[in-house]
């Protein structure tokens, strides 16, 4: 399947990546009326690591493992691989016991806003961009989303 | 080739997805004490609080068990194995015949014996949906609750029922909340913000006595009550193997990959006793993704793959009102400690590598540690100073983050 794969050379550590994916997720119409709600009502769930004073950059997001530690985790079948191999999250099902959140290797799964809940990426394949936004909009191509096996 | 498995819950749930990757083909049958579709055990307590329905506790879509083409008997239970005849008899009457089988019967409640106990009539213990539909119709907004036990299913059990009823006080002969997971700070801080919500707690001090509405402790204590709740630890279903004169401890012996003493039998979750890398000895571990992963193990076994669960660790994921505990491996060595008015965080570092960490409020990318703690990776080989300030791939060296980055396991 594709997923999203990091060139760590190219990422700047702009965060744009983390807007677009608050931007896609909120059903907002204008990504500036994030303002005020972006980190406070709206989380990103992908998250660009290194500080202002880091030389190295790079975005993490859900890899759509193959071990799939959340999955095996989750108290409630509230995580599921899918027939395409992608890991999604079911909000209903969740009961934001965040075992999946000590179990993912990759510090990919948080905490939604309202903190009852977990949230992932799921490709923007949940929200009406159909496919990765912070990918389409990286200017460095720092994050691809590419077919790789 | 013929699959039995006894018991329909997480490690059996699991066995099932690992026997269909290897082999489609297979007869798979399910034998099930309770009579439920499966369930997330553990959501039990958040449904008792209106936190999730009775609609969304199915641990696995409704068509599960069909698509993988398995048949499931619920509402019967295994009651005794012949080894000699690879059948199984079952409370239904008939007989089971297999060519593998999974023992995974989990665990049942412990109830400690104290006089008069019988005479209690709104008794409750509180881990399975039966449990929870029970209680549920006993609870009303004037009533006193008293849960013996302040473990982690005691405790749960509270943050279930504690807006329902009047008042709940927890019992437990242990000094501090959680004994197992928590060390003294963090058992503290848990109980402290429980007590501010209005849980009432008496440590150090267990049941001397029971009346139809009472309860006397050691201590001469007398506390009322209109509900019991009895949360005071499991014990893991071994009959089915003792019986047979399979080797138990505490729980049904397992190796590392998942096979009894007696040959083509398996167990896995709650009713084993299995390698912990942690302390690198065998013990119970009755936690949901260790179940998950023993069953896994063992159904990949039993499908003729070849699979070993090493890295078992203890882990814990535990929150009551919005506080959230992440724990894992074992407090051992050197304590790295952050604290904060609300938040704490502890790491345990011995012999160069992470042996376990409690993560009270501060918990983002918990399982950064986790990975390390399960690793074993060794310290000096990350920035650890940067890894103790928050749990980021960016410590890794270049080469080991790139494969973490791009690899898929
Ligand atoms: C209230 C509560 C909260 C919990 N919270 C957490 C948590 O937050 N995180 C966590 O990691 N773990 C938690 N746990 C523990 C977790 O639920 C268990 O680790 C997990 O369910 C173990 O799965 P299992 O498949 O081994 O066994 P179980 O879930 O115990 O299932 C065993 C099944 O086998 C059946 N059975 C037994 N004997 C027979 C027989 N002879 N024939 C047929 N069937 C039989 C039983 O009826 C049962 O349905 C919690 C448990 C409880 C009760
Ligand atoms: S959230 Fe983490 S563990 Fe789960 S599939 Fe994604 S990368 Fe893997
Ligand atoms: S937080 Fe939700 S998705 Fe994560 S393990 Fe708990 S129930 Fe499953």
């Amino acid at each position: 399947m594709k997923r999203i794969y990091v060139n760590e050379q190219w990422c700047l550590g702009c965060h744009l990546c983390e807007y677009e994916c608050m931007y896609a997720n909120s059903g907002l119409d204008e990504m500036f009326k994030l303002k005020g709600k972006a980190g406070k009502d709206i989380l990103p769930r992908i998250y660009v690591e290194g500080g202002e004073k880091s030389p190295i950059h790079f975005a993490v997001n859900c890899r759509h493992c193959s071990g799939t530690a959340c999955v095996n985790g989750c108290i409630a079948g509230a995580l599921t691989k899918n027939d395409d191999g992608m890991v999604v999250i079911d909000k209903d099902k969740c009961v934001g016991c965040f075992t999946c959140v000590l179990l993912c290797p990759f510090g990919a799964i948080m905490p939604a806003a309202d903190g009852k809940a977990a949230q992932k990426c799921m490709l923007c394949t949940d929200n009406i961009k159909g496919e990765p936004n912070c990918v389409k909009y990286c200017p460095n191509n720092a994050i691809v989303y590419e077919e790789r096996e | 080739m013929k699959y039995l498995l006894i018991g329909n819950s997480t490690a059996a749930i699991a066995c099932i997805e690992a026997i269909r990757t290897l082999d489609k083909q297979g007869e798979i049958t399910v034998l099930s004490k309770e009579e439920q579709f499966c369930y997330g055990r553990p959501t039990i307590s958040y449904c008792l609080a209106g936190l999730t329905d009775r609609e969304h506790m199915n641990y696995r879509p409704l068509d599960f068990y069909e698509k993988m083409g398995v048949s499931v008997h619920l509402g019967v239970s295994a009651e005794s194995i012949d080894a000699d005849k690879k059948q199984v008899k079952a409370s239904d009457g008939k007989k089971y015949s297999y060519d593998k089988l999974l023992v995974s019967t989990g665990s049942r409640p412990f109830v400690p014996f104290a006089e008069g106990l019988d005479k209690v009539k709104n008794a409750f213990t509180f881990m399975s949906y039966d449990d929870m539909e029970a209680l549920d119709k006993a609870l009303s907004p004037e009533k006193e609750v008293v849960v013996i036990g302040a473990g982690l299913i005691g405790l749960k059990c509270v943050e279930g029922i504690f807006d329902r009823v009047k008042k709940v006080t927890v019992v437990d002969l242990a000094t501090r909340v959680m004994p197992s997971v928590t060390e003294e700070e963090s058992a503290a801080m848990i109980q402290s913000f429980l007590e501010k919500k209005g849980v009432e707690f008496v440590l150090g001090d267990c049941a001397a006595s029971y009346t139809e509405n009472s309860v006397t402790l050691k201590s001469g204590k007398t506390l009322s009550f209109d509900i019991l709740v009895t949360a005071a630890g499991v014990r893991a279903n071994t009959s089915l193997i003792a019986d047979i004169g399979g080797k138990v401890n505490r729980g049904i012996l397992v190796n590392t990959r998942q096979q009894t003493s007696i040959p083509d039998i398996y167990a896995a979750g709650d009713c084993t006793e299995g390698y912990d890398s942690s302390i690198g000895a065998d013990r119970v571990l009755a936690l949901m993704p260790n179940a998950y992963l023993q069953g896994k193990t063992a159904g990949l076994n039993m499908a003729g793959g070849d699979s070993e669960y090493k890295d078992a660790i203890p882990l814990n994921a535990v929150g009551f009102f919005g506080l959230h505990m992440l724990s894992a491996g074992v407090y051992e060595g050197e304590i790295i400690k952050v604290k904060d008015e609300n938040k704490l965080k502890l790491l345990f570092v011995k012999d160069n590598v992470l042996k376990g960490f409690i993560l009270i409020n501060d918990f983002l990318r918990a399982g950064i540690y986790t990975s390390l703690v399960r690793g074993k990776t060794p310290l000096d080989g990350v920035d650890f100073d940067m890894l103790v300030e928050a749990p980021q791939l960016l410590a890794f060296p270049a080469e080991a983050r790139a494969a973490k980055l791009s690899r898929r396991a």
